[in-house]
């Protein structure tokens, strides 16, 4: 890592450049930028997560940390590549009114012609497509699980929000439960009459589930609490029985079907770098996730 | 009952394609294939999610083990050898489907107890009457096994449930041994219920030729006789024969590797487009060029075969392969072959494709170059391109997957100078991580039903007529030619080549 203080976007790009002819010019093959606006405090296991998300998808990753904004505009930066990353990073660290305008620093550096996903770990802006940020990004990742205020609401408000391109971490993890129930309708392909969903008080996944589930199923489907982890039971009743999937310890789940034994089934909850790497494998609109967003929404009409 | 799944929606690519509820028998437990690749394939694809609740693993052999005894030999070839972390819990799901049955391949007693196992899978865990037996077993057995699956109703499959037979290579060792193979197998199993593995088909890189040559248009202008000069497809291993004298001796380099992998590679490379990305169309195209392709009138000039001797390989010594246990001091079987086959069609007339394989050549490396031909007219002085070789496209299979390019490029510095350069793509450098390995690919397929990655009877049969002539040829004629061990051949190959005024690259 190469420290710049008090930088500029350009002598940062010429460092990418150096960094890479001082290994010996290796193949890159980088596929997109990334950008992971973060607090100092989450600077650090944010990148790891980029870093081992960045072995499926090389990227160029560039942590933004937006500091005081008030005082003389500063930029420091770390620049470096190689090293068991699949690309290049910079961490940039901004102080003073350059903090209002980090997308000058930030262009510049987006990688010529290839997608640029932007990822708010802990606090995203409260329109994440308008964000000046967020608009130099066609994926925008959110994770209403992980802001800090507001928690009950950030998943209503982000789906309130909810512009092509955006996404939450929530209903990444969701897949794995989502799979599962999809194919225990494979199994038994029955009419579901109704559907519940269990979870801890605060669960923006559960809450997109109940939602997906209402929108698929067009049934009713209620929500329950229990002290989690997340998740613990997702139950969907048909006139021959419920099928049901309940994980209490976060890892191994038991699948419950009519006519049939009870069995176990691995269900682990995920790391956030695979919940990173499936994030950026497809880079284009979430149609199920547009309209799960749109049925919260919908579910949820008088709140704000 | 609904037709379709109300949570399923052909937008919602994130959703996995998990198997239907199903079951795989396992023939031939303890061997290397069985232990080596597809235990921790089923590990594996337990682990990312992708197999059923329920799946159930039945292993067959002759041994006098109870279901604990083969959960330990699945426990340690999957601690051993799967490719994603261990994990209690997964193991735990797998685990409890494990069932063994004990017996002879030819005992009824037996093969009514794997009945009875089967149907008791369906009750307790649910397979829903979906089996897969894979046979991981010599093909002189192939026959008693299905037959005994047959007499024991342990094949018949109807509209809801499914019956599928998975075998390996070798299928058979010329055309007519294959068709006799393939008339067992046909006897009591319908054609899209034969899945062949090769599991050179199931690497990314191999199907991402099809991605690179179908979704990219910088390519396919140039993919034809007026640009290509020739192509070479070689696959290399660095080991000799080690333990497999008994399969070995007989069957040879040709019969081993270019039957099957290096000419489903060839059809790859040199079909052409399938009117769509499915099994049938695949097959229809990938027919087409084994169809079209010939070998050369005089099969001694553009043929070379090779044994190798005792010498020095990657800084070891080792011994040739006439010292190897178990082989005969006076083996005629080849550990190297080169073949060259003319593809007759108005896209490839005139450009050769040049296969070779062999075992203890310089390094373990599978490619396909495509050799380009050189600019009709150079602008330059002779000696300002006196370093410029032939332009090359070069798709790395293994190691290293990937694409290089091989072009000329100006020498900095005042004077005109032309060289050779390469340009890199690491596939595996971007993807390795979530890809999974081939078997994992391949036993998925299988138990979903997809067949477009498995060769189908006709391109095997093709195949061998392609092959036979030149097997016939050798051993009408003299010996291979002995070449050092860890080196690129016998000289033979390079003056096959040298015939035609061209060299094999160094891969």
């Amino acid at each position: 890592m190469i420290e710049l203080t008090d930088t500029t976007s350009s002598r940062i790009a010429a460092e990418f450049v150096r960094s890479r002819t001082r290994s010996g010019s290796p193949a890159m093959g980088m596929v997109m930028t990334l950008i992971i606006v973060t607090p100092d405090e989450d600077a650090v296991e944010s990148m790891k997560a980029a870093q081992r998300a960045s072995r499926e998808h090389p990227s160029r990753v560039l942590a933004v940390i937006l500091g005081d904004a008030r005082g003389t505009p500063q930029v420091n930066a770390q620049v470096g590549s190689g090293d068991g990353w699949g690309g290049e990073t910079a961490l940039i660290r901004l102080k003073g009114e350059v903090v209002k305008h980090a997308e000058s620093v930030v262009l510049p550096l987006l990688l010529p012609d290839s997608p640029v996903a932007i990822w708010w770990p802990t606090a995203p802006p409260a329109d994440p497509a308008t964000d000046p940020l967020g608009r130099l990004a066609k994926r925008r990742i959110t994770d209403s699980a992980g802001v800090t205020r507001g928690k009950s609401t950030a998943m209503l408000a982000q789906c309130r929000a909810y512009a092509p391109g955006n996404t939450d971490l929530s209903w990444t993890r969701l897949t794995p439960w989502r799979a599962l129930l999809a194919a225990a309708l494979d199994q038994h392909p029955l009419k579901v009459i109704g559907a519940s969903v269990t979870a801890e008080r605060i669960s923006p996944s559960a809450d997109l589930l109940v939602a997906w589930l209402t929108d698929r199923l067009k049934v009713r489907v209620t929500r329950h609490t229990s002290d989690g982890p997340g998740i613990t039971e997702v139950t969907m009743d048909t006139k021959q029985g419920p099928i049901m999937i309940s994980r209490a310890d976060g890892r191994l789940a038991t699948f419950t079907s009519p006519n049939r034994p009870d069995r176990p089934v691995a269900l682990k909850r995920r790391e956030l770098p695979a919940l990173l790497s499936e994030e950026l494998r497809r880079l284009d609109e979430d149609d199920v996730y547009a309209r799960t967003a749109h049925r919260l929404v919908t579910l949820h009409p008088e709140s704000s | 009952m609904t037709d379709t799944n109300p949570l399923r929606d052909p937008q919602d690519r994130r959703l996995p394609r998990i198997a239907g509820p199903c079951g795989l028998v396992l023939f031939g437990v303890t061997g290397d294939l069985s232990r080596k690749k597809v235990m921790p394939a089923i590990y594996d694809l337990a682990n990312r999610g992708l197999l059923p609740p329920g799946f159930s693993l039945v292993g067959f052999a002759r041994r006098d083990w109870a279901d604990q005894d083969f959960a330990q030999i699945v426990h340690d070839a999957v601690k051993e050898h799967a490719r994603t972390p261990f994990r209690e819990e997964v193991w735990k799901q797998l685990s409890e489907g494990f069932r063994f049955v004990p017996g002879d391949f030819d005992d009824d007693v037996a093969f009514d107890h794997l009945r009875r196992t089967v149907e008791e899978l369906d009750q307790l865990r649910g397979t829903g009457g979906n089996m897969a037996f894979y046979l991981a077993i010599p093909p002189a057995f192939f026959g008693t096994v299905v037959g005994q699956l047959k007499e024991h109703g342990l094949a018949d499959g109807d509209a809801d449930h499914w019956r599928r037979v998975v075998v390996e290579k070798p299928f058979g060792h010329d055309l007519e041994s294959a068709r006799e193979l393939n008339n067992v197998l046909a006897g009591v199993f319908e054609p899209d219920e034969i899945f062949r593995i090769d599991h050179y088909l199931g690497k990314e890189t191999v199907q991402n030729i099809l991605a690179m040559r179908f979704a990219n248009n910088m390519f396919e202008p140039i993919w034809n006789a007026n640009y290509v000069d020739h192509v070479q497809i070689t696959m290399a291993e660095d080991i000799g024969i080690g333990g497999r004298a008994g399969y070995y001796d007989g069957i040879g380099a040709a019969r081993d590797v270019i039957q099957n992998h290096l000419l489903q590679l060839m059809a790859l490379v040199a079909m052409e487009e399938p009117i769509a990305f499915d099994a049938e169309s695949l097959r229809v195209e990938k027919q087409k060029v084994l169809a079209s392709a010939v070998l050369p009138r005089r099969l001694d000039t553009t043929t070379a075969r090779g044994q190798y001797t005792h010498g020095w390989q990657g800084g070891e010594k080792v011994i040739g392969f006439l010292e190897e246990e178990g082989i005969k001091k006076t083996s005629t079987t080849e550990t190297f072959a080169a073949i060259t086959v003319d593809v007759e069609t108005r896209r490839w007339a005139g450009v050769p494709f040049y296969l070779r394989t062999g075992k203890r050549l310089g390094r373990r490396v599978t490619e396909v170059a495509i050799v380009f031909k050189r600019a009709p007219h150079l602008p330059f002085t002779s000696t300002a391109t006196e370093e410029l070789t032939q332009n090359a496209l070069v798709i790395r299979v293994q190691p290293d997957e990937g694409l290089t390019m091989r072009f000329g490029s100006k020498v900095p510095g005042t004077a005109m100078e032309i060289r050779d350069v390469n340009m890199d793509f690491a596939y595996g450098g971007s993807f390795t991580e979530a890809s999974a390995e081939a078997y994992e690919r391949l036993i998925l397929d299988v138990l979903l039903g997809d067949p477009p990655l498995f060769p189908q009877h006709e391109e095997v049969e093709l195949s061998w007529k392609l092959l036979d002539p030149v097997i016939e040829h050798w051993a009408r004629k003299g010996k291979p030619d002995a070449y050092d061990s860890g080196t690129w051949g016998p000289a033979s190959a390079d003056a096959m080549l040298a015939r035609d005024g061209r060299v094999w690259r160094r891969p």
